[in-house]
């Protein structure tokens, strides 16, 4: 068997997943939200594109222009009146509301469309593929979205090494009560920060929208997805966690290859791999939690 | 009465204070609900078919949702994957009655059992994780169990597998048994946790959940007591799983395995009041009442009921239980402690 194929289309998949999991990460980071809604947003942006696309009859990147603004607007209104109530020591009250939001929004797809699988299309994209050296196909799109992944990544990395929100946004997650002493308003930060992880959000579930197939109920795969590249990358990293998602793509590809109906199982085994032997990730840092 | 013990500090002549666990409330409370408890087995000779099938529900969501409570309330350990051992404990009783033949208050027992044996091995994952990770982490080794159980076509692979060990029984029989013996599983259940948030167990729990770094230095055992929460609760959802096997007489994977019930868990511990013995039962009421009326509005009912949900954390943090005991001290179970100096005889 041709193993080769398989891993370079799971390595491409990891951008996908990468994209996903920069968002969650981020909100952990920032505020310490684990956002147990953060699929059905995901999916509530796909079902978005469409109602744009529909609507608009232009295709789903240009919808994009609309519904990552929108999506990003709603994380900002959504940190400042509701997320920011539950934080705290425990963070028993923020995955409770999440998962409520999780609950509210599948049901209200559920109820606005249907049970129905749905899928984005750019055309003739959606099937073209290019011929990488040792005759290996890829798709056009997939390859886009692992350059798009490690574009934006970049970007990230850079915004909080280098700017001053980013210097905000360090000094905030380690002690909220000292940069508010300095001047800053870290509720202010927080909304930003959630607000670009909603971004995040929309453009990753877009993506999936277009290379898979969506539903309602599609969130809470993604929202695992995302969760498993964070843990194998390791907490508080941002390439650890391209590497994490890379390498859950690889798992499951591979494991497709072997036996197609497995595909999500190989990638939770791999999960579990390294949770029970390397628990700090591949990044082996320390974060607490 | 149960004892109160005086307090005898070297040195100090006051042996008149003494520090109560009951108070007359809770006997009042404890005695009231012996009362409730024995009217409910009566319960099916007086009501129709349909309330008592309604009622194992009831029961179903109570024993969830006290060992929830008692996993995050207490312990701090928000599990979004006790559906896990939901699947397992409904699975089992399908093996152990319709294989290998055993009385189905057996299988119930060893629905438990091997829900327990295998959360210990589990546990060693999702320890792993806390705080918000720990919630996903539950949620994805509940997913591994469901992916390799439908991988058994003995068992009924992805479409389920009927029960037949209770088909020779008549139907108002067979739902009163399976009453029975939910309600016997929930008291048992009920006095469990009682006697847990009383213990040593309870106290360090509690510690742990406050403060890991302190609860250790304290010489609580951390993993330890949390594990042990952590396989009585899977054993509890093992017996859920269980009774419903019975009274639906059918397993289906995406039904015992759905994440839904640890919704439904998680709504009637936040409605009724998290981190009391008290509140999971006002929930578990308030939830199975809204349940009979909203149903079958689908969709829009859980949509109500993650709005509900979401208010009730935000705005009131302590439940409905925590509203009515507000002014008042009150509680139905003797869990607390009272200082107290019953007579001033020498004061006069």
């Amino acid at each position: 068997m041709n193993l080769l194929e398989p891993i370079v289309q799971g390595i491409l998949l990891g951008g996908l997943y990468a994209l996903f999991a920069a968002g969650l990460s981020l909100m952990f980071g920032v505020m310490r939200i684990v956002n147990l809604a953060y699929g059905d947003f995901a999916v509530l942006s796909a079902y978005g594109a469409l109602v744009v696309v529909n609507a608009a009859l232009i295709n789903p990147l240009l919808a994009l222009v609309v519904v990552a603004p929108a999506m990003a607007l709603l994380g900002y209104v959504l940190q400042r009146t509701v997320l920011q109530r539950t934080l705290g020591l425990s963070p028993l009250p923020s995955l409770l509301v999440t998962f409520g939001l999780s609950i509210i929004i599948q049901n209200v797809l559920l109820l606005f469309g249907s049970a129905d699988q749905q899928r984005l299309t750019l055309g003739d994209i959606d099937t073209a593929s290019v011929t990488l050296p040792l005759g290996i196909t890829v798709g056009v799109f997939p390859l886009g979205v692992f350059v798009l992944a490690v574009v934006i990544l970049g970007i990230l990395s850079w915004v909080t090494a280098k700017t001053q929100y980013g210097r905000l946004v360090r000094a905030v997650s380690d002690d909220p009560d000292t940069v508010m002493l300095q001047g800053a308003n870290p509720k202010v930060i927080y909304g930003i920060a959630t607000a670009i992880a909603f971004g995040l959000v929309a453009i990753a579930g877009v993506a999936a929208g277009i290379q898979t197939s969506f539903s309602p109920s599609s969130g809470s795969m993604l929202l695992i997805f995302a969760f498993e590249a964070v843990i194998i990358g390791g907490l508080g990293s941002l390439w650890g966690t391209l590497g994490g998602a890379v390498i859950l793509g690889v798992a499951q590809t591979v494991g497709a290859a072997f036996a197609p109906a497995q595909q999500i199982l190989a990638g939770h085994i791999v999960f579990l791999l390294f949770l029970a032997f390397l628990p700090s990730g591949l990044s082996r840092r320390k974060v607490r939690a | 009465m149960m004892p109160s013990f005086p307090l005898r500090a070297k040195g100090l002549e006051a042996p008149d204070y003494t520090v109560q666990r009951w108070t007359r409330m809770s006997i009042f409370g404890t005695s009231g609900l012996g009362v409730v408890v024995a009217v409910l087995a009566l319960l099916p000779f007086m009501v129709g078919l349909s309330v008592t099938y309604a009622m194992v529900d009831f029961f179903i969501l109570l024993l969830l949702a006290m060992t929830w409570n008692l996993l995050a309330g207490y312990g701090g350990m928000v599990s979004v994957g006790q559906q896990a051992y939901i699947g397992i404990g409904a699975y089992a009783v399908v093996v152990f009655a319709d294989t290998f033949n055993l009385n189905i208050v057996v299988t119930i027992l060893l629905a438990a059992i091997v829900s327990a044996i295998l959360a210990f091995p589990i546990s060693f994952f999702a320890f792993r994780l806390v705080g918000g990770y720990f919630a996903i982490g539950t949620w994805v080794l509940a997913e591994v169990v469901r992916l390799i159980v439908v991988q058994f076509p003995q068992i009924g692979g992805g479409a389920g597998i009927s029960l037949a060990a209770m088909n020779d029984i008549p139907k108002d029989l067979r739902i009163a048994i399976s009453y029975w013996i939910a309600l016997g599983a929930a008291v048992v259940v009920l006095v469990v946790c009682v006697w847990l948030v009383r213990s040593r167990i309870g106290l360090a729990l509690t510690a742990v959940r406050d403060d890991v770094t302190a609860a250790a230095t304290s010489g609580v055992r951390v993993q330890s007591v949390r594990r042990r929460v952590f396989i009585f609760a899977a054993a509890a959802a093992g017996v859920a799983g269980a009774l419903v096997a019975i009274s639906t007489m059918r397993v289906q994977p995406d039904s015992v395995f759905s994440v839904q019930w640890s919704a439904f868990m998680i709504f009637i511990v936040v409605v009724g009041g998290v981190g009391t013995l008290e509140g999971p039962i006002i929930g578990a009421i308030i939830f199975w009442v809204l349940k009979q009326l909203l149903a079958d509005y689908g969709p829009l009912y859980l949509i109500f009921l993650g709005a509900v949900g979401i208010v009730f954390v935000l705005f009131v943090r302590g439940g409905v239980w925590g509203l009515v005991s507000r002014r008042k001290r009150l509680e139905i179970f003797p869990v607390g402690y009272r200082f107290s100096q019953p007579e001033k005889k020498t004061a006069k």
